[in-house]
């Protein structure tokens, strides 16, 4: 069956083929085998358990909260949650990895085959909502390791081992994906749902979430091509770029008759380029192993299916959990659209921005005004604002109540549309002061004094005489000119439709 | 003093008995009996002063238990806070925990004494503790009376090795220089110097004492082992050591909270197997002679006395080595000289100073199994080794299921195939066949994860000790020492004194009690 979009490729056509590997670093306290805190920029070496560094004889306690996190993401993401897991060694030699294997999940993960939707804005205008969905083939749950620090004028190598050990869980997204975009918007849409429960802060540039590219290109149809994996990706600005650079790369590899070498090549964020990394990693045989000392890994699935004599509080129920979920970026996006309804790209905008739909419904509880005029005050005025001074929603200097209350002001046709934003500048400039102080301080309310509007309309037909001539000749969008010098004039406080009215008859 | 049990020492009580003296006396013993190279560290200072500690406590009236005064000693591949635990390997010479492990913090809370640290196999890797960075360990009874008037050997040439790899904990029992002494069991470690040195050495079910703080040889299958002079002080000390540690996810709950066995266990209602495998190529006619005498005490009592078959055991040693060296490989990976340890001199880059790090601190044995390991964890070996002796595992297991549904209460074998081997013949083999021959009955029930505990019998004719196993179902470690008490009662196997160190008083109450004495 013809796929429209496959439809216009040519046959012969190399597209790529985008598979992820991600590290979600758990929202936890303590790490996931120790009790040590786990804190972002702590002095070096300052969050380190005897486990932590694995001094001889100690043994891992598993972390009842990185476990219910696992579990959670693995419900937000339709995964099934194994009621048994394991976890394995995985050994390799690396001055930050103290013992010398991780502990995960190698062979029954706690989470496989979920479906991660998540949408494109594409068309024309880029207002089309396009669906897509990737496979999550399963969710593990793994120890982070240290970190080393290379000092090559000392020749010497520092190690900080106060994220050895932090809470991982390792989601692989399938080759779903064909490119940069579309890897982005499903990484935006997972750091949204993991930071929507809480199960990972999701900060790219911390490490919090650490995105893996495996990238190949092939013809439509054909088998898959050989992959590369791209790594050191610490933004989803730079992922898009990544992914797309290197779908082109080895589409030229190909097409000037080379093959593609299966490799791990780094991204250098300044030239947008991905190079190879030195691999030593193409012939490491990680030598896994089950890990002895942790028992399999038993889940609940509710209250009623415990064993006697087990404590509700010391095992993991399921049933809990899922009761426990909250709203998804999906769900919230649709109950945007329906209940105020704003398009589904401002839905998007809304959700995409911490604390955004927070403020933007409770600007609507306190104005009459109609969301559908709130949502732009909203996505482009505060945002913008934010945006431009890198600030947080909730860093806002115009409260919601605040914004409200100017957004009453324009409704009840106190002060214009334009006046309006300028007096949204004044507050964002002098946070504390209402839209009605400053509106009273600088005279910024709406002149609709008939006789005023009048003069000055006609100081502007006067001194304007070919414009009016050309309304008089039937091109009538010239008097939007004379309405924008009127403004201009009262410095946007003329009560438009007065002034639409007067001109229209002066230029009649 | 030094010669009685543990709990005829809480007997004694009060006011009859100095911690500081007992102290005193055990230290100089230790000082006495140096040659025997139980000890690689000694804590002389720590225990006076703890003995003072414990004194004090009894002085008022409030012992903290029975162990509160009585020294003990720890295999050195136990954590020790603050004090040096070597696994007797270069790697670990001067390495210092910053913890305790966990037995050793709940003797420490009884108020127990420690004495010291013991010698034993690098990394509890043999058979003999013959293969340690601190040199071997030499069986106290190779300087008994006994050995000496029968073999007329040469005490400097002829000693005799003490079976591993917990040597120095069964020597420091044997030569009374404590009264209790940790050992670890992951093949027989503890039960097979246990038989060798004449002392009760017990391995408890697998996860009923924790292992946080022992450094691992076999995750899977290491145990803390207790060493005693009497049945009922391991069991004592059991009660004591047993029960689940959240540092230790492998710990079960205690079944009964045990403290004393019952003086009069009726063997009546027991079925004893005698398991037709453990007829093993290699064991000696005295051990034989043994086994048939004790049986036959049990059959005479009125217990049921039944032959059984464990088809699988065969294969226990094959597939031990496969597990044991991967996990070796794995749990060995740490000591790569950068957070702790010894450290080379080598350093042109972090590969090169693994490499030598690892080649300097480890002996010859664990870089085989270090080797063995990992090529059997290899992604291509790995199904066919690893994966195979893990089933096979299962089916050894699975026999011992099989055997004690059919109605056994306790299995009786030997402990070891011969009674203590000349080091000048022991050596004569290397490392890896005398595990493989010395484990031969102790490495299953290490497989299964079984209760095992190892009595001494008699001296055989060379004037050195025999000792039996017995085995039980998991967590019936109450019940496997009652049977191994009623033996205990009933062999009559001499007693080790220090004839230089008891007084008149003691000897004649020691003679009137019944014990044989030999002097060392």
């Amino acid at each position: 069956k013809a796929n429209p979009e496959t439809e216009q490729l040519a046959p012969q056509q190399l597209v790529g083929v985008v598979g992820l590997e991600i590290h979600a670093q758990i929202n936890s306290s303590t790490k996931l085998f120790s009790g040590a805190p786990v804190r972002f920029s702590a002095p070096p070496n300052s969050l380190v358990s005897f486990f932590d560094a694995s001094l001889p004889g100690t043994l891992p306690v598993l972390n009842k909260r990185c476990v219910e996190a696992a579990v959670m993401t693995g419900l937000a993401l339709n995964c099934a949650i194994n009621r048994k897991s394991l976890f394995d060694r995985k050994h390799y030699f690396y001055a930050d990895l103290p013992a010398g294997y991780q502990i995960t999940q190698q062979r029954l993960p706690i989470a496989v085959d979920g479906v991660l939707t998540y949408s494109l804005l594409g068309g024309k205008k880029r207002n089309q909502v396009m669906r897509k969905n990737v496979t999550i083939k399963q969710i593990q749950l793994e120890q982070d390791s240290g970190k080393s620090l290379h000092d090559d004028v000392r020749s010497q190598t520092l190690i900080d081992l106060n994220r050895a050990g932090v809470g991982l869980m390792e989601l692989v997204m399938e080759p779903d994906m064909s490119c940069g975009e579309e890897a982005a918007a499903a990484v935006r849409e997972l750091q949204l749902i993991l930071q929507a429960l809480g199960t990972c802060q999701g900060n790219m540039s911390e490490g919090q979430l650490r995105v893996d590219a495996n990238v190949s290109v092939h013809r439509p149809g054909e088998p898959l091509g050989v992959r590369t994996e791209v790594k050191n990706i610490n933004s989803i600005r730079y992922l898009a770029r990544a992914i797309d650079y290197e779908i082109q790369r080895q589409i030229d590899v190909l097409q000037r008759g080379g093959t593609v070498q299966n490799e791990t090549r780094a991204y250098d964020s300044k030239s947008g380029e991905t190079l190879p990394m030195r691999d030593k990693e193409g012939l490491q045989d990680y030598r896994f192993m089950p890990e002895p000392n942790l028992p399999p890994l038993i889940l609940y699935e509710d209250n009623a299916s415990l064993p006697t004599g087990i404590d509700a509080c010391q095992v993991v129920v399921v049933q809990k959990i899922k009761e426990g979920l909250p709203e998804l970026p999906s769900v919230k996006r649709d109950r945007l659209v329906q209940t105020y309804g704003i398009l589904p790209e401002h839905s998007f905008t809304l959700v995409n921005e911490d604390g955004l739909v927070d403020y933007f419904e409770a600007v609507l509880k306190t104005t009459k005004k109609e969301p559908r005029k709130v949502i732009g005050w909203v996505t482009n005025e505060l945002l913008g604002h934010l945006k431009q001074e890198d600030m947080s929603v909730c860093q806002s200097p115009i409260s919601p109540s605040a914004l409200a209350e100017l957004l009453e002001l324009q409704e009840t046709g106190h002060i214009s549309s334009s006046v309006a934003k300028q007096v949204f500048q004044k507050m964002w400039r002098s946070p504390g002061k209402t839209a009605l102080q400053i509106t009273q301080e600088q005279d910024l309310g709406l002149v609709s004094d008939t006789a005023q509007l009048h003069s000055i309309c006609q100081k502007v037909v006067d001194s304007h005489p070919d414009e009016v001539h050309a309304i008089r000749s039937g091109n009538k969008k010239v008097l939007n000119k004379l309405m924008g010098l009127v403004q201009k004039e009262t410095k946007g406080r003329a009560d438009p439709v007065l002034v639409r009215a007067i001109l229209q008859k002066k230029t009649s | 003093l030094t010669g009685r049990n543990l709990w005829q020492m809480h007997l004694l009580r009060p006011g009859r008995i100095s911690p500081t003296e007992l102290c005193r006396k055990c230290l100089n013993r230790i000082r006495k009996t140096q040659h025997l190279n139980a000890y690689i560290t000694v804590t002389e200072e720590r225990a006076l002063e703890q003995a003072q500690q414990a004194e004090r406590r009894l002085q008022r009236g409030v012992p903290k238990g029975p162990l509160d005064g009585i020294p003990f000693a720890v295999k050195d591949n136990f954590c020790t806070e603050n004090i040096r635990t070597t696994c007797a390997s270069r790697m670990l010479k001067d390495y210092t925990p910053p913890y305790n492990a966990t037995v050793v913090q709940k003797l420490l809370d009884q108020g127990a004494v420690l004495m010291g640290k013991t010698n034993m196999d690098e990394f509890a890797m043999g058979a003999g503790s013959t293969d340690g960075a601190f040199g071997a360990v030499k069986n106290p009874w190779g300087y008994a009376a006994p050995y000496g008037e029968r073999t007329r050997a040469d005490p400097d040439s002829d000693w005799v090795v003490t079976g591993g790899s917990s040597g120095g904990s069964a020597a420091a029992v044997a030569s009374l220089t404590s009264y209790l002494a940790l050992g670890s069991d992951t093949g027989g470690s503890t039960r097979n110097p246990g038989s060798l040195c004449g002392v009760v050495a017990l391995k408890p079910t697998y996860g009923l004492l924790s292992r946080h703080g022992l450094i691992p040889l076999v995750n899977s299958m290491d145990v803390p082992g207790i060493m005693t002079r009497s049945v009922n002080d391991a069991a004592i000390v059991l009660g004591i050591l047993q029960g689940l540690d959240v540092r230790d996810s492998t710990t079960v709950p205690a079944p009964s909270s045990l403290t004393e066995l019952p003086e009069d266990f009726d063997v009546k209602n027991i079925c004893v197997g005698i398991p037709k495998e453990y007829h093993a190529p290699g064991l000696s006619e005295e051990t034989l002679a043994q086994w048939s005498r004790v049986a036959d005490l049990f059959e005479e009592a009125g217990a049921r006395v039944e032959q059984v078959s464990l088809p699988h055991t065969q294969y226990s040693i094959v597939c031990y080595h496969v597990l044991c060296h991967a996990e070796v490989a794995s749990n060995m990976a740490r000591f790569d000289g950068l957070e702790y340890g010894h450290r080379s001199q080598m350093d042109s880059s972090t590969e090169v100073m693994y490499a030598s790090t690892r080649h300097e601190g480890f002996n010859d044995v664990v870089r085989g199994r270090i080797l063995s390991g990992n090529y059997f964890l290899l992604k291509r070996n790995y199904q066919h080794y690893f994966v195979k002796a893990q089933k096979v595992r299962r089916l050894i297991t699975n026999d011992f299921q099989h055997v004690f549904s059919s109605g056994v209460d306790v299995l009786l074998t030997p402990t070891t195939l011969t009674d203590a081997a000349r080091y000048r013949d022991f050596t004569q083999e290397d490392n890896r066949t005398r595990s493989a021959q010395e484990d031969v009955f102790t490495q299953p029930a290490n497989m299964a994860g079984l209760p095992a505990v190892s009595v001494p019998t008699a001296l055989s004719r060379r004037g050195l000790p025999i000792g039996l196993q017995l085995i039980a179902p998991a967590l019936q470690d109450q019940t496997l020492l009652s049977v191994a008490q009623w033996i205990e009662q009933r062999v009559g196997f001499p007693s080790i004194v220090s004839t230089q160190m008891l007084s008149s008083l003691d000897l004649l109450q020691s003679l009137s009690e019944g014990f044989h004495i030999i002097s060392i």
